[in-house]
């Protein structure tokens, strides 16, 4: 039996960054939402016939990994992925944080824990069409790159190679709540000493697997997605790289720090691609983070939802988060703007929710007009300026496989 | 960091289960590389055992395998699942349909590409709803499993279930990672001893790089282990097996090593 915990002591995240169809960075992040201008728009990638809209980040077909670094080292990483996880790194002065946690730890001490659910795919999908006709042998040039570019971990491999660290590394990778989960791995591994710090987030970005595949799922709209909208017929792509420094809480330079206040992890154990009906999986992840931070429901000022605009998650996250906390909270989902960026999804609205307690407001529904009468929660539709002490963020994926995240300020 | 095993599950060739085949690993019985495993994994339903990859068999055998031997509850008990590929098989079906020019894939295909599709089959049979991780770290996807069992049985108490394994990818993948045998292996981790613990381990990360990396000793052994990233548990499974204190060491990534003291808890 799981035996009674205690209270996690908080981690602050010193620096974080955030990529995605809404910009590069911090700033034009907080422009969008304070807009409510959304980063969806029609599918252009490549030769995709699917009717739907997609999140997608500008300008990734065109630089290289290598692209401003003298490490030739770091051209073998080059694919869509990485670039994104490249660009990333380079917003907000990231790296710099990250060197900075470097000289004070020391490389050994500092780990990289990030979340991704395809990695580099688009480069073997690309691989597949250029198959030696008679053989069916995929390219040179790709195979000996495998390792860099598609391989679960070459996104850790390069963000670490990047920022010159050598402290214990990992990809996580469960479906759409990986990134949430880097921040549960790398609170343990500060907790038990493994490291002193930890660069933890993910990167997830388009590819034919994912369109192809959630549209042979019937679960991707054909219009921007509308979260927990009446009408919502499915989720929207999109694509994302967000990086954060954890450190412990004694290096929180004001107070005012965004910091990790608790995790909660679960599966639904029940199917695949569906939900557990009454969200059990998600009560128990919820329940778990508010434990972990020592908080009560009603200590939440305001949950980020999982939001996907799926007829089903809406549905039974609805009902997991009105047995969990006061139908009075607040809530919203963030995936009118960005689309969902899959295993970048926690990392993402990490990010978010950082914002809404740095500049005291919380985003309203984008897309949505009618909220579907049979929720039960407290269903924001427009931004609301509003002091925000404490943040619930939830992420849940294939498998079943879920995480909630509480983010306060110190 | 201290640990206890009190569970094991291996399958490989000339490796098939625990009981049976850990006198190989000693030396003591001769190594069969010709030995064909055949996982079973009955403890997936009938219609999830015709549905699932080959590879998430293997995992879920060697995890059943374990569980049944630690004699635990599956329910109570959290998983790490590492793989340094995962899903060869569904992702080379998956990328050879999106090179047609229909592109028509199957929905099921589809949410088995996920790496923690082992780890999601492993929930839906036992119906745990305990915390569950997939990872990869390449070549150290072991070690890396290891210190993140570690690090949750040491926070959030209770037992992590261990699965690494990896399988050689069908062609024309195999290029890109030509592992020729496959390997999986399991374990019941516990931060405090119980009457099912067969050893302790104590786990150290170490940057000294002088340290040698603990190999094995039949040839064929040998081979299996540095060909295949799941059997680079092969040097700890061959200490627990010893029944003896033994000093086993890993290579983790390029600028570490993890240091593991094995001590049986009864002869």
């Amino acid at each position: 039996m799981k035996c009674e915990k205690s209270v996690m002591a908080p981690l602050v995240l010193s620096a974080y960054t955030l990529v995605s169809a809404l910009g590069k960075g911090l700033e034009p992040t907080y422009r969008a939402l304070r807009d409510r201008r959304s980063g969806l728009r029609p599918c252009d990638f490549e030769d995709v016939g699917i009717k739907t809209y997609i999140g997608r980040v500008d300008g990734l077909e065109d630089s290289s990994a290598g692209c401003g670094s003298t490490a030739q080292e770091l051209e073998q990483f080059d694919c869509r992925n990485n670039r994104l996880a490249l660009l990333g790194l380079q917003q907000d002065r990231f790296m710099q944080a990250a060197s900075e946690a470097r000289d004070r730890y020391g490389a050994h001490r500092v780990a990289v824990i990030l979340g991704t659910s395809t990695s580099g795919i688009l480069e073997t999908e690309h691989a597949y069409h250029e198959r030696d006709p008679q053989t069916g042998v995929l390219p040179a040039s790709f195979t000996s790159r495998y390792r860099y570019t598609h391989n679960m971990f070459s996104l850790a491999h390069f963000v670490r190679t990047c920022l010159n660290l050598r402290g214990p590394a990992m990809v996580i990778s469960t479906a759409c709540s990986s990134s949430a989960k880097a921040f549960a791995t790398a609170s343990r591994f500060i907790e038990t000493g493994f490291c002193d710090a930890a660069i933890v987030g993910g990167v997830d970005s388009l590819c034919l697997t994912t369109l192809y595949g959630f549209s042979s799922l019937e679960l991707m709209s054909s219009d921007p997605c509308r979260p927990c909208d009446e009408d919502r017929d499915g989720l929207t792509l999109g694509e994302a790289a967000g990086f954060a420094l954890l450190e412990k809480a004694d290096r929180a330079e004001h107070s005012g720090a965004v910091a990790l206040l608790g995790y909660g992890e679960s599966c639904d154990g029940y199917h695949m691609s569906h939900p557990h009906p009454e969200g059990a999986g998600a009560i128990r992840a919820m329940h778990d983070a508010l434990r972990r931070s020592g908080l009560t429901p009603g200590d939440i000022d305001y949950i980020n939802l999982h939001g996907t605009a799926t007829r089903a998650n809406d549905s039974i996250e609805d009902k997991a988060v009105s047995s969990v906390f006061d139908l009075s909270t607040p809530c919203s989902s963030t995936k009118g703007w960005t689309g969902h960026t899959l295993g970048a999804a926690g990392i993402t609205e990490a990010v978010i929710a950082a914002m809404c307690l740095t500049h005291s407001f919380v985003p309203g529904t984008l897309n949505t007009t009618r909220v579907d009468p049979n929720l039960r929660s407290y269903v924001l539709l427009e931004n609301r300026e509003q002091p925000v002490r404490r943040v619930l963020s939830n992420i849940f994926g294939f498998g079943g496989n879920n995480c909630s995240m509480i983010l306060g300020t110190l | 960091m201290r640990l206890y095993v009190n569970g094991i599950g291996m399958i490989g060739p000339g490796l098939v289960g625990w009981r049976d085949h850990q006198a190989v690993l000693t030396g003591t019985s001769p190594y069969r590389e010709t030995m064909r495993p055949e996982p079973v994994a009955s403890i997936l339903p009938p219609n999830e055992r015709r549905r699932s990859s080959d590879i998430v068999r293997w995992a879920v055998h060697v995890a059943q395998e374990a569980i049944e031997q630690a004699q635990v509850n599956p329910r109570e008990v959290a998983t790490v699942f590492a793989s340094s590929c995962g899903e060869t098989d569904v992702l080379n079906r998956l990328c050879t349909a999106l090179a047609t020019p229909q592109r028509v894939i199957s929905p099921t295909l589809f949410h088995h590409s996920v790496h923690n599709a082992a780890a999601g089959y492993w929930g839906i049979a036992t119906g745990s709803q305990q915390s569950s991780t997939a990872l990869s770290c390449y070549d150290s996807s072991l070690c890396a499993a290891l210190l993140d069992a570690a690090a949750y049985v040491h926070i959030e108490g209770g037992l992590v279930l261990l699965v690494a394994y990896d399988l050689p990818p069908p062609l024309p993948l195999y290029a890109t990672r030509p592992l020729r045998e496959g390997f999986a292996a399991a374990f019941v981790l516990a931060e405090t001893p119980g009457q099912h613990s067969l050893v302790q381990l104590d786990l150290s990360l170490s940057d000294d790089l002088s340290l040698n990396v603990t190999s094995m000793e039949e040839a064929g052994l040998e081979t299996l282990r540095s060909t295949n990233p799941a059997a680079r548990s092969l040097p700890l499974l061959a200490a627990i097996a010893g029944h003896r204190a033994t000093p086993v060491c890993l290579e983790y990534l390029e600028y570490q090593r993890l240091s593991i003291r094995v001590t049986p808890c009864r002869s």
